[in-house]
C-alpha cells in the first residue's frame, strides 16, 4: 500500500517538475550546454521492469558522482522502446539528429540494440548498452563509439559448461526460448561443455515467448539427463523455475542457468527457485566496498532492492561521469571522449572491470547458489572473462 | 513415446485446454448474447491474476483472495458494462474495437501504477501444495488437477445454467432475438449488465487460479488473448460447446507438436483452425 501511494506520489512531483523544468530551461538556456543523454529503454511491457532498473542505476551514478561533471548539467531524453525492434531506428534516429545527444544509453532488448546499432554505428553520438548481451554488438558490428557495460551473451553461459563437469555430469539437456539470446547462451555453454567431453542430449527451443512449459519438461524427465541447463529471464524464468519444481524434477535432475534465471524473480519464484546453480557477472550479497554503497544508496533512492539490471545501469552511469572527469568537462572531442572511456577501469558493484578491445567489459563471472531466497556466490566460476568478439575488426 | 509418455502428455494438454476454455468461454459468451467483442477480456484475465496476488498478500490466505476478487471482477464488470459497453449496443463493430483496445491501454497503465512492474508469485495455497507420484522420476501437482476439476464443475455449470434455468433460457433468447426478447416483457439491459460481468468474472477467475501456476507480469493478458480467439474461432464464434471442444483441441495440438514436431509447434494451432474453418467455415458449432 505503501508503495502504491509512493508511486502516485511520485507521478503526481513527476508531472509538476515537468512544469518546472520547462519554465528553468526556457529561461536559462544561456547557461553552458548541458550534456545530452538519451535513454532508450523500455519503460512499458514485457520488460518495463528492466527498463525501470536500467534508468534508476543510471541516474543513481550520475547523482553520486555530479562532482565529476566539472558544472555539466546532465540532460536526459527519455523514450519508450516497448522493447520492440521494430521502432528502435525511429527512436534513435530522432535522439541522433534532432535532439543531437552527447551519449544514447539503452537497450534492454538484443533486437533493438541491432536496431539501434545500425543507426548509430560510426555517428557522433556515444552509444552505451546497458543490458542487451547479443553477440554481434560487440562482434561483427562492433565500433570505435558503441559500448557495453552489461556483459555479451557468450560471458555468463559459457563458464557453467566447466561448471557442470566439475560437478561430474556428462549427459545434460539444454533449453530456451528460440531467439537470439537464448540460443547464444545455449552455444556458449555447450562450447565449453563438449569441449570438456561432455554431451548435449537434448537440446530444446521454444517458441518466443510462449509459457506453457509442461509439455518439455516432461520430455525432459523422460531423457532422464545428468542435469538440465537453461536460459530464460523475467516472468517466462518465474514461470519455468515454477513448473519445473511442480513437476517434481528440481530433486532428481539439477537445474543451471545463466545467471537472469533467478535474476528480479526470487520473490515471484519463491521456494521452487531454492539450491538453482546459475553463473553471472554480479550477486546480490557480493562483498566490495562499491557495492554495499550501491545497494544502500540504491534502496534508499527507489525504495525496492537493486538487481542486476540497476547495476548495469549504473555502471554506464559511472562510465560516462568519468569519461567527462578526465577531459575536464569538455567531450567535444569524440576521439579524446572515446580513448577516455576505452581506458577508464570502473569501481562496479560487480567488483572493478575493464574494456575488451571490441568495448566489452572484462569481468570475473560469479558461481551463484539460491539458499534462503537470495543468489549467493560460491565461487568465481572465471577470473577476468573476456569475451572472444568474434567478427569485430576493433 | 511410451504410453506412460504419451497419458501424461495428453494430461499437459487437457489441463492446458481446460484453463484456455475457462478464459475463451467468458470471451464467447458475451460475444454469443451481446455481440460485443470484447478485446479487453484479455485484460480481465491480469487483473483477476494481480487481484489474486494483492489480496493473498493482504489477507494471508489464498481462498479469502480469491473470493474477494471475484467479487471484484463481477463489480468492476458492472462498472464497465454501465458507463461503457452501453454505449455501443447500436453502434458497428469498429466502434467495439477501439473501445476495447482502448481499455487494454488503459488496464495495463492502472497495473503498472498500482503494482509495478517486477514479475510477482502467487504461492499454492497450503492444502493444494502436494504432488502425486506418477513414475519414479515425475509427479504431477494436485493444484493444477484441482484447477482441472475447477474448469470442469465450472463448464458443468455453465451447461447446466444455460439449458435448464430460467436465466438461461433469455439468454438464449437474447442470442437469437433482442428484439422479440424486450417485446415480451424482458429487462434486456440487466440481462446484458448480468451476461458482461459473468465474462468478466469467468475471465477473473482463470487470472486467480493460474496465479499460483504462472508468473504475474505485466503484458500476461495478451498472450492469452490471442490463443482465446484461436479457441473461440474453432469453436464458433458465441458457443460455449465450441468453446469447450475447441480449447480442448488447441491444448492437446499444442502440447504434442511442441514435442514432436518442435519446428512448427508455434504454427500448429493456427494450422488446426485454418483446417477448421475450411471444413465448416463458421467455426464447429456456430449459431
Amino acid at each position: 500500500m505503501h508503495n502504491n501511494k509512493n508511486r502516485l506520489r511520485k507521478l503526481v512531483t513527476a508531472c509538476a517538475t515537468a512544469g518546472l523544468i520547462g519554465t528553468i530551461v526556457t529561461t536559462a538556456a544561456n547557461a553552458a550546454e548541458p550534456v545530452k543523454v538519451g535513454v532508450m529503454l523500455p519503460f512499458s511491457g514485457v520488460y518495463a521492469a528492466l527498463g525501470d532498473a536500467g534508468r534508476n542505476g543510471l541516474k543513481l551514478a550520475l547523482q553520486q558522482n555530479a562532482a565529476q561533471l566539472h558544472g555539466r548539467e546532465i540532460e536526459f531524453l527519455e523514450l519508450d522502446t516497448e522493447a520492440k525492434p521494430e521502432r528502435a531506428p525511429e527512436l534513435a534516429s530522432s535522439l541522433l539528429d534532432k535532439d543531437k545527444a552527447d551519449f544514447i544509453i539503452g537497450p534492454v532488448h538484443s533486437g533493438v540494440a541491432m536496431g539501434m546499432s545500425k543507426v548509430l554505428r560510426n555517428k557522433d553520438a556515444i552509444m552505451i548498452i546497458p543490458n542487451a548481451g547479443a553477440a554481434a554488438a560487440t562482434g561483427p558490428l562492433c565500433a570505435p563509439n558503441v559500448f557495453r557495460t552489461s556483459f555479451s551473451s557468450w560471458q555468463p553461459s559459457y563458464p557453467m559448461g566447466k561448471v557442470a563437469l566439475d560437478a561430474g555430469y556428462k549427459k545434460v539437456v539444454t533449453m530456451s526460448w528460440n531467439y537470439g539470446m537464448g540460443k547464444e547462451s545455449l552455444d556458449a555453454f555447450e562450447e565449453s561443455f563438449t569441449a570438456g567431453g561432455g554431451e548435449i542430449v537434448k537440446k530444446i527451443l521454444v517458441p518466443f515467448p510462449k509459457t506453457e512449459f509442461q509439455p518439455y519438461i516432461t520430455d525432459i524427465a523422460a531423457t532422464a539427463p545428468d542435469a538440465v541447463f537453461v536460459f530464460f529471464a523475467g516472468g517466462g524464468a518465474v514461470k519455468f523455475v515454477k513448473d519445473y519444481n511442480a513437476l517434481g524434477l528440481n530433486d532428481k535432475i539439477p537445474l543451471l542457468g545463466a545467471g537472469f534465471l533467478t535474476e528480479g524473480t526470487l520473490e515471484a519464484q519463491g521456494e521452487a527457485a531454492e539450491g538453482i546453480l546459475t553463473t553471472l557477472h554480479y550477486a546480490d550479497n557480493l562483498d566490495n566496498p562499491a557495492n554495499h554503497k550501491f545497494r544502500q544508496d540504491y534502496a534508499s533512492s527507489f525504495g525496492k532492492p537493486a538487481d542486476i539490471y540497476a547495476v548495469q545501469g549504473y555502471d554506464a552511469g559511472l562510465l560516462i561521469a568519468q569519461a567527462i572527469n578526465t577531459l575536464g568537462g569538455d567531450i567535444s572531442d569524440r576521439k579524446a571522449l572515446i580513448k577516455a572511456m576505452e581506458e577508464s577501469t570502473i569501481d562496479s558493484p560487480r567488483g572493478k572491470f575493464t574494456f575488451s578491445k571490441a568495448h566489452n567489459p572484462i569481468q570475473d563471472i560469479y558461481l551463484r547458489k539460491v539458499v534462503n531466497g537470495e543468489n549467493q556466490v560460491l565461487s568465481i566460476a572465471a577470473q577476468a572473462l573476456e569475451d572472444p568478439a568474434r567478427g569485430c575488426k576493433l | 513415446m511410451d504410453i506412460t509418455l504419451f497419458l501424461f502428455q495428453l494430461m499437459n494438454g487437457v489441463q492446458y485446454g481446460l484453463l484456455l476454455f475457462l478464459i475463451a468461454s467468458g470471451l464467447t459468451l458475451v460475444f454469443g448474447v451481446m455481440g460485443i467483442l470484447n478485446l479487453a477480456h484479455g485484460s480481465m484475465y491480469m487483473v483477476g491474476a494481480y487481484l489474486a496476488w494483492y489480496f493473498t498478500n493482504t489477507t494471508g490466505s489464498f481462498g479469502m483472495a480469491a473470493v474477494i476478487s471475484v467479487i471484484i471482477a463481477l463489480l468492476l464488470g458492472i462498472l464497465i458494462e454501465r458507463t461503457l459497453i452501453i454505449r455501443l449496443y447500436r453502434r458497428n463493430h469498429l466502434d467495439q474495437v477501439l473501445l476495447t483496445i482502448g481499455l487494454i491501454f488503459v488496464f495495463n497503465a492502472l497495473q503498472s501504477l498500482l503494482w509495478g512492474n517486477d514479475p510477482l508469485g502467487v504461492a499454492v495455497p497450503a492444502w493444494l501444495d502436494g504432488a502425486i507420484p506418477l513414475t519414479d522420476m515425475i509427479e504431477y501437482p494436485v493444484y493444477r488437477l484441482f484447477v482441472s476439476g475447477l474448469c470442469i464443475l465450472i463448464a458443468i455449470g455453465m451447461y447446466l445454467t444455460i439449458n435448464r434455468t430460467r436465466l438461461g433460457m433469455l439468454i438464449r433468447a437474447g442470442e437469437s432475438n433482442r428484439d422479440m426478447v424486450e417485446c415480451l416483457g424482458v429487462d434486456i439491459n440487466r440481462l446484458y449488465t448480468l451476461v458482461f460481468a459473468a465474462g468478466v468474472a469467468l475471465a477473473a477467475i482463470a487470472g486467480i487460479v493460474s496465479a499460483p501456476m504462472v508468473s504475474v507480469v505485466p503484458g500476461m493478458g495478451e498472450h492469452v488473448l490471442i490463443s482465446c480467439f484461436v479457441v473461440v474461432v474453432i469453436g464458433g464464434m458465441g458457443s460455449i460447446k465450441g468453446a469447450f471442444v475447441g480449447a480442448l483441441m488447441v491444448g492437446i495440438v499444442d502440447t504434442f507438436s511442441s514435442i514432436m514436431l518442435p519446428q512448427v509447434s508455434s504454427m500448429m494451432i493456427y494450422i488446426l483452425m485454418a483446417v477448421v474453418l475450411l471444413i465448416r467455415p463458421k467455426g464447429l458449432f456456430a449459431n
